[in-house]
């Protein structure tokens, strides 16, 4: 451990003197971005996943699109998300001859991973809410879609909201794999600075400080949002 | 007004209800007792197709509303019905409760309305609003109407229930052991609304325990056990001479 003091030099030289911050700033930025847009991308299909799969079954084609979706749901849950990434990038995009950035690319499978986790959060969310509200609105002559938008989402959300939250962290932590398709994420760019200092102690250090600290922003902020939610339960 | 002609019901292989044939005229005031059980629930669920008959019809204003074409929520729009459970929306206030599906319903048919007979949306509301209040006052709970349903008590809210029902000016009104779920010193106060109501000629149909409400305000007790119809006759009747072996065994036991 004496020669800590020359690690952490080593580290602050290349971080600062060589540009290295710049490097970390793209990573920490493509890091968030994959995460904000993969979750941005998988409440939006998710949400459509999750309408079909309550959706009743009465009828053909509900049927129809419900097995589509729990077969998305059960592929993309699972495969591990570093095998979507590198199937994507190296097996499908080459087939159908398209040419994407490894960044865009781990935007797209981050979102379409993450929607077969948001579905599922949104399908429990909705099934927790007292079928009875469903009862009550068909029976004064609501329609299904009418008596889902004004009362069963409305109360889902509720249930939907602090879980969504959890599913950002994971998300967060799980981009670290981007690096597998050139992708420069946290990792990479601490990566870049070990390489060129010669040494990765401090910089593994420092990157594992950046998740936590990114892992507990969100947490506190999930916690302010819970409490709001809360707080509207009992003022009524 | 509502005709069940050989109604069936089935969960899975379990029969619920075997054969069921009722009609209801206009301000009748049915009343259906039997052992818990004995579907009479689930009767008055297929009533206004919250459960899907199996087999059989249900004639209601001389439209068969089991038939998957027929556009169900209109006609449950004119059947009023209350649950055990209360079943008000939790997001919403009494008030909100009360208006939600009125304005759906006149804002729908103000679109068909020719243009100098339409009626802007605030004024839907106002006179939705109007509405409401009268129907609040008439229970005793105006100052409630902006409370959620979780600050009422459960009379409060089953009073709530009744008139949300109300307001969509229904033709009949079904009626789910509507005491069942309540405190037994809330009980009298929703049986006092559902006699006011049958006072004003409502056409009532309820699935009650209360045995003193039946007698009281019945015109017809229907007894049901394992699906079927035993009797059906006047309380009197049904009450002081039963003629069937399992209702004087059931009533010997409720009574």
């Amino acid at each position: 451990m004496g020669n800590f003091g020359i690690k952490v030099q080593r580290f602050i030289d290349v971080f600062i003197g060589a540009g290295g911050y710049n490097k970390v700033l793209e990573g920490l930025g493509n890091t968030i971005m994959i995460a904000v847009i993969g979750l941005i991308i998988g409440v939006v299909i998710g949400t459509l996943i999750a309408t079909v799969r309550v959706l009743p079954k009465y009828k053909r084609l509900p049927r129809i699109l419900n097995g589509i979706c729990s077969f998305y749901v059960g592929l993309f849950r699972g495969t591990p998300v570093v095998v979507q990434l590198l199937v994507f990038y190296y097996v499908l995009l080459p087939l159908i001859g398209v040419k994407m950035t490894a960044v865009s690319v781990s935007v797209c499978v981050f979102g379409l991973n993450s929607a077969a986790y948001v579905s599922e959060i949104m399908r429990s969310g909705i099934q927790s809410v007292d079928p009875g509200q469903m009862e009550g609105g068909r029976a004064v002559g609501m329609s299904y879609a009418n008596t889902m938008i004004k009362i069963i989402i409305p109360q889902a959300v509720k249930n939907i909201l602090p879980t969504l939250g959890n599913e950002f962290i994971a998300l967060i932590k799980e981009t670290s794999v981007v690096s597998f398709v050139g992708a420069t994420d946290l990792y990479v760019a601490f990566n870049y600075i070990g390489s060129n200092s010669y040494e990765f102690m401090v910089p593994y250090l420092v990157m594992a400080i950046i998740y936590i600290v990114l892992v507990l922003i969100i947490s506190m902020l999930i916690k302010i949002m819970e409490r709001g939610l809360k707080k509207s339960d009992r003022s009524r | 007004m509502i005709e069940v002609v050989n109604l069936h019901k089935s969960f899975g292989d379990n029969e619920v209800l075997k054969g069921i044939n009722l009609t209801i005229n206009e301000g009748d005031k049915v009343v259906v007792i039997g052992p818990s059980g004995s579907g009479k629930s689930t009767f008055l669920r297929c009533l206004n197709c919250l459960e899907d008959a199996s087999a059989g019809q249900v004639i209601y204003h001389g439209v068969d509303i089991t038939d998957m074409k027929v556009d169900i929520n209109v006609h449950r729009q004119k059947m009023g019905m209350v649950f055990q459970h209360f079943n008000l929306f939790n997001n919403k206030t009494v008030i909100e409760n009360i208006m939600l599906s009125p304005i759906l319903v006149a804002k729908k048919a103000n679109k068909n309305l020719k243009s100098e007979q339409k009626k802007s949306n605030k004024q839907i509301k106002a006179e939705t609003k109007e509405n409401a209040i009268k129907l609040l006052k008439r229970i005793g709970l105006e100052e409630k109407a902006d409370a959620y349903p979780s600050q009422l008590s459960g009379g409060q809210k089953q009073r709530v229930a009744i008139v949300r029902a109300l307001a969509m000016n229904p033709d009949v009104m079904l009626f789910d052991e509507p005491t069942s779920a309540l405190d037994p010193e809330m009980v009298g106060e929703v049986l006092e609304v559902m006699k006011e109501l049958a006072r004003d000629g409502m056409t009532m149909v309820v699935v009650t325990h209360e045995m003193g409400f039946a007698r009281e305000v019945g015109d017809r007790v229907i007894f049901m056990d394992e699906g079927k119809i035993i009797e059906e006759n006047i309380p009197d009747e049904i009450f002081n001479h039963p003629k069937n072996e399992r209702l004087r065994d059931f009533l010997s036991k409720v009574l």
